[in-house]
């Protein structure tokens, strides 16, 4: 039997470097990626899709994406989109601070006791979004990427 | 009519978070406007440059610039070009680790103590560059 490829799902984190929850998306990005969901999930720079080459741009193309944006600007999602391919979903911290009644958040260089806890939050709400992404497809993706009888 | 080059320096890191010389990046530029010249400096995040955010493309076109970037790949240094940027000096922390190999980076979400200090000193060289603009602009005026 051929050994298919791993599917896996794509993270991109706007990592806003202006404001602490462009720190919380950073930080919930590493988390999935290295503690939660290793063997599921790859990453790409933001900023790739426009100073990379044309492999970066095709990141979107090959993975369904996750964006994890600070701010309603959605600079993740928007470059997403505009550069490689639509997200799959996408998670907004301020959002989903809100969302969850967390206090401020606050601290870009060293996130306070709210910021500590969006990224968990942040991160959970990925993984249920990759395990989402992954699970329903498994069979019927996977099946489609075996090499066909012929014409 | 060319725009008027305001003194403030922007600093621009790389968003990287594969590796640990992108979390340097960071950090370093956070010393500079946190704590080194918070009155002469200012952040811009490298997302809202690749969105084409308007208020962050007149801060690269109307300012001078340090980028500082981890890996050779370059993003802060090719999207403040790309963002109208004249001013540019392109920093990587490769060139500073280079100079200060006993000071090697590992860890990505928290830096080890040598990540650190590496940040500190390629702080210290963007605070020099930031006096340098504020010096030439005040022997200009």
């Amino acid at each position: 039997m051929p050994e298919l490829p791993k599917r896996k799902v794509g993270i991109v984190a706007c990592s806003g470097e202006e404001i602490a929850e462009g720190t919380v998306t950073r930080l919930a990005a590493l988390r999935v990626l290295h503690e939660l969901r290793p063997e599921d999930t790859v990453t790409i720079c933001l900023p790739l899709f426009l100073a990379g080459g044309e492999g970066d741009r095709a990141f979107a193309r090959f993975y369904p994406t996750v964006t994890i944006d600070g701010c309603d600007k959605r600079c993740a999602a928007h470059g997403t989109a505009t550069y490689s391919a639509e997200p799959a979903a996408s998670v907004v911290v301020s959002e989903l601070v809100a969302e969850c009644g967390l206090g401020a958040v606050e601290g870009r260089r060293r996130l306070n006791e709210a910021g500590r806890q969006a990224v968990e939050a942040t991160a959970a709400r990925v993984v249920s979004l990759v395990d989402g992404l992954l699970k329903p497809a498994r069979g019927r993706r996977f099946a489609a990427t075996l090499p066909s009888a012929g014409p | 009519m060319t725009k008027p080059v305001s003194s403030e320096t922007v600093v621009i890191p790389c968003s990287g978070i594969g590796k640990p010389f992108g979390s340097v990046s960071r950090e370093a530029a956070y010393e500079v406007v946190d704590a080194l010249r918070p009155a002469g400096t200012r952040l811009v995040a490298l997302s809202r440059l690749v969105l084409g955010d308007d208020e962050a493309r007149e801060a690269v076109a109307g300012h001078p610039v340090v980028t500082i970037d981890g890996c050779k790949l370059a993003c802060a240094a090719k999207m403040a070009k790309a963002s109208g940027a004249r001013t540019v000096r392109e920093l990587a922390v490769i060139d500073t680790f280079r100079r200060h190999p006993k000071l090697k980076p590992e860890g990505i979400a928290e830096l080890n103590e040598a990540g650190q200090q590496l940040a500190r000193v390629l702080a210290e060289e963007v605070a020099a560059i930031v006096d340098e603009h504020a010096g030439r602009k005040g022997t200009d005026a």
